[in-house]
């Protein structure tokens, strides 16, 4: 059967897109907007951006947020990918491994963001950037996870048979044919991991300390404050940020193939 | 025997995979010596252990019990990048990300020697195959029959002692594979390695092989030349296998003779205890069409193949048969004939 033939599917596909966008559309559309007050259009300007780059403490909350994203990358894609090449090959609980290892997708952040508070207070880690980046990490490792062991399933068994057969061992086999393999997962889930990471507000905020407030976390008390067209501004940065990441890790990803 | 070593040397290997109720027992008690510069050929049908015993060879699956000897030496506990064997694989595995030039230099690289050195030897390798000037392209760009050439390459470029070979021709059109098995042979001459081939199809295995190993259900039924393997098959299995052949089911109904079951009695089975179920085996082209011949049969169909005739013949109880003529003897279809059945041509296995 056709979907596309079905009666009103155009409509109603319409229709969910205006529902997705039309949001992120004004948000973006009133970041150029002269005017103070959010909601009432004048005339097109730059100056909420030239604010935002002047503001010392958005300056400070993006450099954190950079730093976080970056190193929860890292950290999450490392470990993603040895655990996916630990689970590789059948072993009993395997199955349990994965779920463990997917958890943070179910999770409620909500009830992790506070346990982790919880005992990162008791045994004495100071909040900040030492406890966000760990926390961090745990949370991304599934976004890492996923797009890597999907590459390593549809890799075929015999090009790493093939690599020791010409006599590479098992390090050279990694580095020569299975790393260069899967490198696009690799890149996939790094970036994924990362835009995660600079998105997150809960765990941010609970274990953020003085002067290592995130973006979200500074966007959150800022709106406190009422609604601003920096806070657009803001936004729409973080947006084409994250948006142009995930393009570029994808049409690499096409290109490696 | 003389005292060199044989380039392979199989010994008792027996094999299974999976543990308590699910293990199934893939090879039992195998055992094979290979030749140097022999074409070997393992020949079965699909799930005979084929792959798995070449996989025990190349170090990929490791062995229940036995030992395996590559040129004398044990190489049971040695992995696949320490034993001085090259595989081609079924799928080619060919590396996607590395050029053709750079599948074959693959190995070349990792034996440390001088980059010119390196270059020259996996350039000789692309010659030999006639692949040389697709050497900037990745595999993907390539057509089956090149991926198949440069698999060679790649696994003939370090000049290993014996080369694997499983079911290498297996995913090319019939002309291709033609072709490829006249290369192969003569690859193998120049090269002057030994060949482990791997196939299920047994006109391949007859035309390539110095000698032929014929597995069924994880063992070897018969050892030969191609020659002795198609005249004297010595299992009902083998003859049925290689080539067609005719199998006459009958009862030995005394010394030496062999009641059929379409009712001819022939001279057959001495040997074979009275009263004892037996098959008769005869290829088509030992048959003769001859007057007062012992089987009575009507012709079915007749094929005109320009150098031979296939008759296909049904025989007094409804059983099929076959016979090759030469190409002027043509009966008439539905016409009655006379078949007879030298006793030299004649193979009888106990049922
Ligand atoms: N890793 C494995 N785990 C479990 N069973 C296996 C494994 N490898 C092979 N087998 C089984 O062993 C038997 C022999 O397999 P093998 O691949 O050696 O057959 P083959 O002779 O090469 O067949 P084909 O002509 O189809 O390639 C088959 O029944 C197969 O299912
Ligand atoms: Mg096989």
């Amino acid at each position: 059967m056709n979907l596309r033939r079905l009666p009103l599917t155009r409509e109603i596909g319409l229709g969910v897109l205006v529902y997705l966008y039309v949001p992120v559309v004004v948000l973006i559309v009133y970041s150029f907007n002269a005017n103070r007050t959010a909601t009432v259009w004048t005339e097109f300007s730059l100056d909420w951006y030239r604010k935002i780059l002047a503001n010392p403490s958005i300056r400070e909350a993006t450099w954190n947020s950079l730093v976080l994203a970056a190193a929860a990358g890292i950290g999450s894609t490392l470990l993603a990918l040895a655990a996916a090449l630990g689970t590789k090959t059948r072993f009993r609980g395997r199955g349990l491994v994965e779920a463990v290892l997917n958890a943070p997708l179910i999770l409620p952040e909500v009830v992790v963001a506070v346990a982790t508070l919880m005992l990162f207070v008791a045994i004495g880690v100071e909040l900040g950037m030492a406890a966000m980046i760990p926390a961090h990490i745990a949370f991304c490792i599934p976004f890492a996870f996923l797009p890597i062991k999907a590459r390593l399933d549809g890799m075929n068994p015999s090009l790493e048979e093939a690599a020791q057969d010409l006599y590479a061992n098992r390090l050279i086999t990694f580095r020569r044919v299975t790393l260069p393999l899967l490198w696009p997962g690799i890149l996939a889930g790094f970036t994924l991991a990362f835009v995660t990471s600079l998105d997150d507000f809960l765990t941010s905020f609970f274990l953020s300390g003085p002067g290592s407030t995130t973006l979200p976390v500074y966007i959150f008390s800022a709106i406190r404050a009422g609604i601003t067209p920096e806070i657009n501004a803001i936004s729409t940065i973080m947006l084409i940020v994250s948006v142009a990441l995930v393009v570029t890790s994808f049409l690499f990803g096409r290109m490696r193939r | 025997m003389n005292s060199a070593p044989s380039a392979i040397a199989v010994r008792s290997v027996s094999k299974s995979f999976g543990r308590g109720d699910a293990m199934v027992r893939v090879l039992s008690d195998v055992s094979v010596e290979i030749g140097v510069r022999e074409f070997f050929t393992l020949l079965g049908p699909s799930g005979c252990g084929k792959t798995t015993l070449l996989r025990l060879i190349a170090g990929f699956e490791e062995l229940d019990s036995g030992d395996i000897l590559i040129d004398g030496v044990r190489v049971d506990h040695l992995p696949p990048f320490r034993r001085p064997v090259n595989t081609v694989f079924q799928s080619y595995a060919l590396f996607p990300h590395l050029t053709v030039a750079q599948n074959v230099a693959f190995a070349l690289e990792l034996q440390d020697l001088p980059r010119a050195e390196v270059r020259r030897r996996a350039g000789e390798a692309l010659e030999m195959v006639r692949m040389g000037a697709l050497a900037a392209r990745k595999p993907a760009e390539l057509s089956g029959g090149q991926q198949q050439r440069v698999a060679l390459a790649r696994a003939l470029a370090p000049r290993p002692k014996v080369l694997l070979l499983d079911e290498p021709l297996s995913a090319l059109d019939l002309k291709l594979r033609k072709e490829m098995q006249i290369e192969l042979k003569q690859l193998q001459a120049e090269a002057g390695i030994t060949f482990v081939f791997v196939t299920h199809d047994q006109e391949e295995a007859l035309t390539l092989s110095d000698r032929i190993a014929v597995m069924q259900g994880g063992r070897i039924l018969q050892l030969g030349t191609p020659r002795e393997i198609y005249e004297r098959p010595a299992h009902r299995f083998v003859a049925d296998f290689i080539g067609e052949i005719n199998l006459l089911e009958g009862q030995v109904s005394g010394h030496g003779k062999v009641r059929l079951d379409c009712g001819a009695e022939i001279s057959a089975g001495a040997g074979q205890a009275a009263g004892a179920r037996v098959t008769v085996a005869i290829r088509p082209e030992r048959a003769r069409l001859v007057r007062g011949g012992v089987l009575q049969a009507e012709v079915t169909h007749v094929a005109y193949l320009g150098t031979a005739t296939i008759m296909q013949l049904r025989l007094a109880d409804g059983g099929p048969f076959l016979l090759r003529a030469a190409a002027d003897d043509l009966p008439a279809i539905g016409g009655r004939v006379q078949v007879d059945l030298p006793s030299d041509a004649l193979q009888v296995f106990a049922a």
